[in-house]
């Protein structure tokens, strides 16, 4: 995709979470590397901001007061679809996690993430492709996982490729996307393309177990 | 000329409207048929009788909302009352009626009037409050409707009658001038049953609220134990911490280790864990993660996907992931180490994985107990198989695994935090 990185103008993050603290410390730890254009600590002021600034990349809390992040990425996805998403939460909860993804989300980090990591995983989303961390791979893994009394409807959407599985195993196992692609000898693009399509089959996929997150969470 | 059909006349009302909506009716003037009502009093009191009957019958007639209410005049009631009083007196001096025939037709008037009350009540907006009130019973709703005063008060007195009614019936049917028979007992049944249903009238509103007070009172008492129990969390673990990290904020690795350590207590608490160390694999391995972390002041990242029981076997692999673990923070330099862990159908698989200083694998010394013993033999021993890879300077990573025992694969049960 985006093969000139390094030249191109900063890009343009918004942060959404409740609190102010928070929202310091990222915006001082991301303040070198990317252009912080705003910040919201409620879901109505994240959704009229976001409208108004069009940010590249929104920086997404999953436990606000209002409805959380599925709110506020609910009501800006439809008007602005070009606004890729990054959740970031303390909770490791499989039901957050998977619901703001399968809601629009193209990754999801945790708040203890290193700000160098965090840098990189806002320009991977923002590239358009996915950022897993390794809790959230296990989890795509488990609800992934093959068991024989799960009917699969749809074997393209419900079923990982074992090089997918391979992929996330890795994730899992804390290897970075270079040393992944050593492992398995493969360039670093591909294991982007698997980590993505593993994305796509999450927000599609209508397997049991990714259903009964998604009820949990009310998402139908 | 529109049909005249016959309503209670609620505007020109003395007791209930039913005398003026019948002169209405028939064009009299409402005295007449006050009068006339007072009038049959005497013939087992079925004017009364009457009266109540019409009321539970008729239905309330058309007002104009726009014309003004005109005052209801009470003072006309008092020599239609003198008047009735008269009749009943004359009735007695010449003894026309009375008897048993007229308890009879008293009783059967009560429970018109009980039956006039209910369907008196029943006007379409009351019903609707009803059915919001009880939406599984609105039929129960009158019963215990308590904001209701003029309902309150004639069910009151509805079921004080009955009380009454049912006492004096007992007595009646049992006492001494009374024969035995089939018939006697009827009456007594039923006499009896009307006593109790007039009890349960009066109680049903304290015994309803009584009912909601203790559920209420429950509920109160849940969420109190629950915000003690808050509380009293936050003050021995979270203030506690807090004050240790204050003091000692000068000590970078002692403030994440009692940061982390609070963290994993939280989380315990808050995600209440789903089984012990020694049943589960899963809360077995966050258990020696949480004494690492612990121990050595560094982040154990964590995954485990999948479950499984804890056997001898899946022991000693735990028990090898923990010296991995122990290795790691204590040779490889690093504030994080990653640990991964699944159970498969066919194996049980453990990733400890650092970043930090790495070692050749040949300058392991045979002192070395540690690896050699701790993990790869022991994995071994039980049918296990340990690999370590490392690099000077890009960290190490041990590979565990053990075969499961094959009945389990088909029931293991996926472990979610």
């Amino acid at each position: 995709m985006n093969e000139d990185r390094p030249e191109r103008p900063q890009l343009r993050v918004f942060l959404v979470d409740d609190h102010a603290m928070f929202r310091a410390g990222v915006r001082a730890e991301l303040g070198a590397y990317v252009d912080v254009v705003g910040e919201a600590s409620s879901v109505g002021q994240a959704v009229t901001a976001i409208g108004a600034t069009v940010p590249d990349v929104v920086l997404l809390d999953v436990h606000m007061p209002d409805g959380g992040g599925r709110a506020v990425l609910t009501a800006v996805r439809k008007a602005h679809p070009e606004v890729k998403f990054l959740a970031l939460s303390v909770s490791d909860a499989a039901e957050d996690v998977i619901g703001l993804i399968r809601a629009g989300a193209r990754g999801y980090v945790t708040k203890t993430i290193a700000p160098e990591d965090l840098v990189d995983a806002i320009r991977r989303v923002a590239d358009g492709d996915a950022v897993f961390s390794p809790r959230l791979a296990g989890f795509v893994l488990d609800a992934f996982a093959a068991r024989t009394d799960a009917p699969v409807a749809d074997p393209e959407l419900d079923q990982l490729t074992n090089r997918e599985r391979e992929v996330l195993r890795l994730l899992a196992r804390g290897y970075a996307y270079k040393e992944i692609a050593k492992e398995l000898y493969i360039s670093i693009k591909t294991v982007e393309t698997h980590v993505s399509n593993v994305l796509r089959k999450l927000q599609m996929s209508n397997r049991y177990e990714l259903s009964r997150w998604a009820a949990d969470r009310r998402l139908v | 000329m529109p049909a005249a059909r016959l309503y209670r006349d609620p505007d020109h009302r003395l007791v209930a409207g039913v005398a003026s909506g019948i002169a209405g009716h028939l064009g009299l003037r409402p005295l007449v048929v006050r009068i006339a009502f007072i009038a049959l009093l005497p013939f087992s009191g079925l004017g009364p009788l009457l009266y109540a009957l019409y009321w539970a019958v008729l239905p309330i007639g058309p007002t104009d909302p726009r014309a003004p209410r005109p005052r209801r005049d009470r003072r006309q009631l008092f020599p239609l009352l003198a008047l009735g009083l008269g009749v009943l007196l004359v009735q007695q001096l010449i003894g026309v009626g009375g008897g048993a025939d007229a308890a009879l037709a008293w009783l059967i008037a009560v429970i018109a009037v009980g039956a006039g009350i209910i369907w008196h009540l029943a006007d379409p907006g009351r019903r609707r409050r009803w059915s919001a009130a009880m939406p599984q019973a609105p039929w129960l709703a009158p019963m215990v409707d308590e904001r209701d005063r003029r309902g309150f008060l004639l069910r009151l007195v509805g079921g004080g009658a009955c009380v009454i009614v049912g006492v004096i019936g007992i007595l009646v049917v049992f006492g001494p001038s009374s024969g035995a028979g089939f018939t006697v007992l009827l009456g007594g049944l039923l006499y009896a049953l009307i006593a109790l249903a007039g009890v349960a009238l009066v109680l049903a509103p304290l015994l309803w609220r009584m009912f909601g007070q203790l559920r209420a009172e429950r509920v109160g008492r849940i969420r109190e134990q629950e915000r003690a129990e808050i509380a009293a969390m936050v003050h021995d673990q979270v203030l506690h911490t807090l004050a240790l990290i204050q003091r000692k904020a000068g000590d970078a690795k002692e403030v994440v280790r009692l940061a982390r350590g609070q963290e994993r207590s939280l989380r315990n608490w808050l995600y209440k864990p789903t089984a012990a160390p020694t049943d589960k694999f899963s809360a077995a391995v966050e258990e020696i993660v949480a004494e690492v972390e612990d121990t050595y002041a560094i982040v154990v990242e964590s995954v485990v996907v999948g479950d499984i029981d804890v056997t001898e076997k899946v022991a000693a692999l735990v028990a090898a992931a923990r010296e991995a673990l122990v290795n790691a923070a204590r040779h490889g330099k690093v504030a994080s180490v990653s640990l991964y862990a699944e159970v498969e159908s066919s194996s049980i698989s453990v990733y400890v994985r650092d970043r930090g200083v790495g070692f050749e694998m040949a300058s392991v010394g045979p002192d070395r107990h540690g690896v050699r013993g701790s993990i790869v033999r022991r994995m071994e021993r039980h049918g296990g198989n340990a690999e370590i890879r490392s690099e000077p300077g890009a960290g190490t990573e041990v590979r565990l695994s053990m075969p499961t025992p094959e009945g389990k694969e088909r029931d293991h049960e996926r472990g979610q935090a």
